[in-house]
């Protein structure tokens, strides 16, 4: 960084009152444009909050849907949809992603290794829509029908990337040396990542497990074509399920003013499951004293 | 101690041979990653093949997207999605960094830490839950907008209307809106700017923190003022790592689906004006697979899908080779 | 005496690169064998082929032989596994298990291989702090994590790890240079103790170390083995002027 050519211009005459100023004048317009960008969650959070919170009723919680254009009804059949899809994703994104993550960080100078961090950064960014479509051509159309273990299978393969690297990030940040320590004592490399290495690093890849079921908890797109959706409470993973962002899509986009009020009140508990998870999570993962 | 060890303890025999068993299974999970990409090819491009065949590369330079003559050509869709995310990116970059320098350079620890935080809890906010507040709380206020444009300028309006119908456009009818419904281009810009700030500001604000004091210190040390600290020194260091940030966004907005989808019209049309309704590859395909016969039209929506998947890794390739490059060995 | 370890012919690589030369080395039971020579002499990288840690770092080569008890460690049909169960190792930082308690650590050699007797672990954990000269400190925790320990005591529980599983050669990679003298000194008497128990092979770049608590010293220099006699003679009355020079502090 060639700092020297511009010393004539700084240290000229002192601190000119166009610089001062300039200065200042940044300094706002910085302060203006970050409250822009905190602006949004403020008024959303707060938005749901006004209209959402009178419908987080009881029934909310334990009626299905009323018959389009009735009054009343609730959501127990997105809840139930959402714990179902969301513990089939789980369920995938664990076993694949940290598996991946192991592999990532253990095996370093295996040949295959490059490729699978590539692949696995670019899935990252897939579109979700997209990763709705390629489920629905591996599991909808074989099957036959919409079903939860379509949905769980989506949103456990858009979990993966992410537990994958944050499970390689943290599994780095075990030293060398207590890997060596195991083996020293005459224990197998796979004992020693399985019940040594794994376990100290079980307090990040937590955080990073929740940050990801956080964000595919939100995901709608990828159910449209796969979960689809039902108006009734279904724990059967081989049937159509709703969950609660779909369920706020059909309501948002729904012409009914009750499905629009259950619509914000479903976002409001969705967002706020989604904000304590994240806290959570953030939380968990501050190193203990 | 007296006492001597030696072999007092029975040990259970060990081997490495679970080594190799547990090997082949991490290895057979993390191919699944893999397999899900080549998987994603193959599908897509057996489920997109008619409408391949029939249309070939033309598909994505052809102005229509017809049902009734199936006729099926992405143009207005590319230029949605790329619209969209260009003009939103153009929106919300200076102010990602500039919530990333106050973070980092501006605010004190007691500030920074929770504006940190709510950055991070606004890339958790879920794509649908920012449709529904556009939908119930924007729409409304664009609408009163494009009225008050309608009805302050008739003489405009009417001209542009009858431009606007035979498919043309002007410059001042640009700013006109379309159909005062306050869906559209400009609303969908606007909820997509908001949504890929997250990306941008907490990359900026990781490569900022990660230039070296002594940068700073110099330029203060020449008298430089914070603001020429900044513009000097740190954002032409922290440079490539923000395009990163920026390209990584960009892959976001390019794929944002159904936010897009719930307040941009959904016409499959190249915008006529700023207010347009139009639709992006993104939002067709949420509004028209469910319904798409099978067939051809099924296959142009998810010819757009597989438009999508390579453009989005493209994006991806580059940002890494981005971040790759400007990450300062060691670390 | 008997030998326990020879070392006959042995060279190491990394790559292309030769770190030991010909190295021909014989350890005898029950005595403490210091590996002294200055940075990158090849000491470290020879005390890490007698229990196969070279085979985790990709491109080492070890050639020649390692006889323990009469058996090529490095033969074919030899698992490192068992070669490691047999030769334990302690490092140059104190590497506790951080997420155990002390008794985990103690016994996580066995623990973790599928010893489920808990009263059988209790006193393995017992003998191999007071073998580590830990028991009295840490008999009141346990339970509490081992990571709570300070730098000495912790270096003192690797030693009481290694111990429980009954190694026949305890490896040292200079185990006391990360710790402060107090500790260092309980670290040295301990070795004079555990002698009665196994065989020690200790890596120190602190001569008077060597001094004070090997039988035999071997002297280092650039991958060669220099010289190799009883630890007296060595720091006496040295055959090779090289090895006068380094312990007399001219060098290294």
């Amino acid at each position: 960084m060639a700092v020297s050519h511009l010393t004539p211009q700084l240290t000229r005459g002192g601190l000119s009152r166009g610089r001062k100023s300039k200065n200042a004048l940044m300094g706002v317009m910085i302060g203006l444009g970050t409250a822009l960008v905190v602006a949004p969650l403020i008024l959303i959070f707060g938005f749901l909050l006004i209209k959402g919170v009178g419908a987080l009723n009881l029934d909310f919680f334990l009626k299905n849907p009323a018959p389009e254009g009735e009054a009343g009804g609730g959501w127990a059949n997105a809840i139930t949809g959402s714990l179902l899809i969301l513990a089939m994703a789980a369920v995938l994104g664990v076993v694949v992603g940290v598996a991946g993550g192991i592999f990532l960080a253990e095996f370093p100078r295996h040949r295959l290794m490059p490729t699978i961090r590539m692949l696995s950064d670019v899935l990252s960014g897939i579109p979700a829509i997209v990763m709705g479509l390629v489920v629905y051509a591996l599991v909808v159309k074989p099957m036959g029908h919409f079903s939860a273990m379509a949905g769980g299978i989506a949103l456990g393969l858009l979990m993966v990337p992410i537990v994958v690297r944050t499970t390689e990030e943290v599994l780095k940040l075990v030293p060398l040396s207590v890997r060596e320590a195991g083996l020293a004592l005459g224990l197998p490399q796979w004992k020693v990542i399985l019940s040594i290495v794994l376990p100290a690093a079980s307090g990040g890849i937590i955080t990073g497990l929740m940050l990801a079921l956080a964000r595919v908890a939100g995901e709608a797109a990828p159910l449209l074509f796969t979960a689809f959706g039902s108006n009734l409470v279904n724990l059967n993973p081989l049937q159509p399920t709703s969950a609660l962002p779909l369920q706020i899509y059909i309501g948002a986009t729904s012409a009914y003013d009750e499905n629009q009020r259950l619509a914000q009140a479903g976002a409001l508990l969705l967002i706020t499951l989604i904000f304590v998870t994240s806290l959570l999570a953030r939380f968990a993962n501050r190193p203990r004293r | 101690m007296n006492e001597t060890l030696p072999r007092k303890v029975k040990l259970p025999r060990l081997s490495s041979r679970g080594d190799g068993i547990f090997r082949t299974v991490i290895i057979g999970l993390s191919l699944i990653i893999a397999l899900t990409f080549v998987l994603s090819i193959v599908l897509l491009g057996q489920q997109s093949w008619p409408a391949i065949q029939e249309f070939g590369l033309g598909f994505l330079t052809t102005n229509v997207w017809n049902p009734v003559t199936s006729e099926y050509g992405a143009l207005s869709l590319v230029m949605g999605t790329l619209l969209t995310s260009f003009l939103a990116l153009l929106i919300s970059v200076p102010l990602a960094i500039a919530s990333a320098l106050f973070v980092a350079e501006y605010a004190p620890k007691w500030l920074a830490n929770p504006v940190g935080y709510l950055v991070e809890l606004l890339a958790a906010v879920p794509s649908v839950v920012y449709g529904l507040w556009a939908l119930f709380a924007l729409k409304p206020l664009f609408q009163q907008v494009q009225l008050w444009l309608y009805t302050s300028n008739p003489d405009l309006t009417g001209h542009c209307i009858e431009l606007f119908n035979s498919n043309k456009t002007s410059l001042p009818c640009f700013f006109m809106p379309q159909v005062p419904t306050g869906l559209g281009f400009l609303l969908a810009v606007t909820i997509l700017a908001i949504m890929i700030l997250p990306f941008t500001a907490s990359v900026a604000r990781d490569v900022i923190r990660l230039v070296p004091a002594d940068q700073r210190e110099a330029m203060y040390a020449l008298g430089a003022t914070k603001w020429e600290v900044i513009s000097l020194a740190i954002l032409p260091y922290a440079r490539a790592g923000i395009m990163g940030g920026v390209i990584l966004a960009l892959g976001r907005a390019l794929g944002e689906t159904l936010a897009v989808a719930m307040v941009i019209g959904n016409t499959p049309e190249i915008i006529k004006s700023i207010w347009s309704p139009t639709a992006t590859m993104a939002s067709m395909i949420a509004n028209q697979f469910g319904d798409a016969r099978e067939g051809l039209q099924r296959a142009s929506v998810v010819g757009l899908g597989l438009t999508l998947f390579f453009v989005s890794v493209f994006v991806n390739l580059i940002a890494r080779s981005i971040i790759l490059r400007m990450t300062p060995k060691g670390l | 005496m008997t030998q326990l370890l020879t070392a006959s012919n042995v060279d190491i690589y990394y790559g292309s690169k030769q770190a030991v030369k010909q190295v021909n080395l014989n350890v005898e039971k029950g005595s403490v064998n210091a590996l002294i020579g200055p940075s990158g002499c090849g000491k470290t990288t020879f005390l890490r082929a007698i229990n196969r840690m070279h085979d985790l770092t990709p491109g080492a080569r070890v050639e020649g032989q390692i006889l323990l008890d009469g058996q090529d460690i490095y033969s074919s049909g030899i698992d490192p596994v068992e070669v490691r169960r047999r030769v334990g190792m302690v490092f140059q930082k104190p590497n506790p298990f951080p997420t155990m308690s002390v008794f985990d650590n103690v016994v996580s050699g066995l623990k973790l291989a599928g010893m489920r007797d808990q009263r059988a672990l209790m006193e393995i954990a017992e003998r191999s702090l007071r073998g580590g000269a830990l028991w009295d400190e840490v008999k009141d925790r346990l339970k509490s994590p081992a990571t709570g320990l300070s730098g000495g005591q912790q270096q003192r529980l690797c030693i009481a790890r290694a111990l429980a599983v009954e190694p026949e050669i305890l490896l040292m990679d200079e185990p006391t240079s990360a710790l402060d003298p107090a500790s260092t000194a309980k670290i040295e008497d301990l070795m004079t103790e555990l002698k009665k128990v196994t065989t020690i092979i200790i890596v120190t770049h602190n001569m008077h170390q060597a001094a004070r608590v090997s039988d035999t010293t071997s002297f280092f220099l650039n991958g060669d083995l220099v010289e190799h006699g009883q630890t007296d003679q060595i720091f006496t009355s040295p055959r090779d002027e090289r090895t006068e020079a380094y312990v007399t502090g001219r060098f290294g």
